[in-house]
């Protein structure tokens, strides 16, 4: 991701907890060079309805460590989420979290 | 063009020259085309001028499932990217499924954006729908042109490289500037 002319202010919060991990399912968006991190960001809060902190977190993991899990669960929900972010753009696929 | 503006009820407003209403205009249109489905585009079967997605949506449903192999231009393979990584069986039913009408909501983000963006430009104000369906095909025109040019996260470094008289350096520019609108869009649908 880039950060553009006007980046977004970004919190990191430091003790981020991964409440989904132990779900059998992920939902994982990979980083690429073109989406800007604001809209990562405002596409996370949007489809997902997570608080802007969270949002900011989940990007910041793409952008830093190359992908993130932003949803776990049932394995027709993660491909709809797939689904969803296709439409936005961003870059996801379904994995099993094993 | 001055930056995109909220707009009470969650739209967003924004002021575009005519050329650059025209540059948007094209650029949209084209990642239009290519999104189009193959099968929508022969004989007989293309939708009348008028007809929405909705209806390329039932078309591509009575068609059938779609490809199973991700598209060979580069371009398309990143606007309808694979659903599962190292595994091409889930992959290519992924695709069967959804790829028809992924590429029918691209397309419809882009009629949208065109829809809302006269040639002349002025004034514009969206609705906040609208105003995501610009996001949205905004952001395809950016993966397109970005794909084209390789660009990377070190994309100031590529175009500071070029000399002005490269073919190429107008393009970054282009691409610069779409990035800046979109910033602008981001900010204001906050």
């Amino acid at each position: 991701m880039v950060v553009s002319a006007a980046p977004a202010e970004v919190e990191v919060p430091r003790s981020a907890d991964n409440p989904v991990s132990d779900k059998p399912w992920v939902t994982i968006v990979w980083n690429d060079p073109v989406n800007l991190m604001s809209y990562v960001t405002y596409v996370f809060q949007h489809v997902f309805g997570y608080p802007k902190k969270k949002a900011t977190k989940l990007m910041l993991d793409v952008h830093h460590k190359g992908k993130a899990v932003v949803a776990a669960g049932a394995r027709e929900a993660m491909e709809r989420n797939v689904e969803i972010l296709h439409g936005y753009g961003l870059w996801a696929t379904v994995k099993q979290d094993k | 063009m001055e930056p995109f503006r909220s707009v009470r009820g969650g739209g967003a407003r924004v002021s575009l020259a005519a050329a650059e209403a025209s540059l948007l205009r094209s650029l949209v249109g084209q990642v239009m085309s290519l999104v189009e489905p193959d099968d929508l585009e022969g004989p007989g079967s293309s939708p009348e001028p008028g007809e929405d997605a909705e209806l390329a949506a039932l078309e591509a449903m009575v068609h059938g499932p779609g490809a199973d192999k991700p598209p060979e231009d580069p371009v398309l393979a990143r606007l309808l990217p694979d659903g599962y990584r190292d595994d091409p069986e889930a992959a290519g039913e992924f695709r069967r499924y959804t790829e028809p009408a992924l590429r029918s909501a691209k397309h419809q983000a882009a009629q949208e954006m065109l829809d809302t963006l006269p040639e002349s430009g002025g004034r514009i104000q969206l609705s906040q729908d609208q105003a995501l369906s610009w996001l949205k095909a905004l952001n395809d025109v950016r993966l397109a042109l970005g794909v084209r040019l390789g660009v990377t996260e070190e994309f100031e470094e590529q175009w500071g490289q070029l000399k002005p008289d490269d073919p190429q350096w107008s393009a970054f520019e282009v691409y610069a500037w779409l990035g800046a609108v979109q910033e602008s869009l981001v900010q204001a649908m906050k």
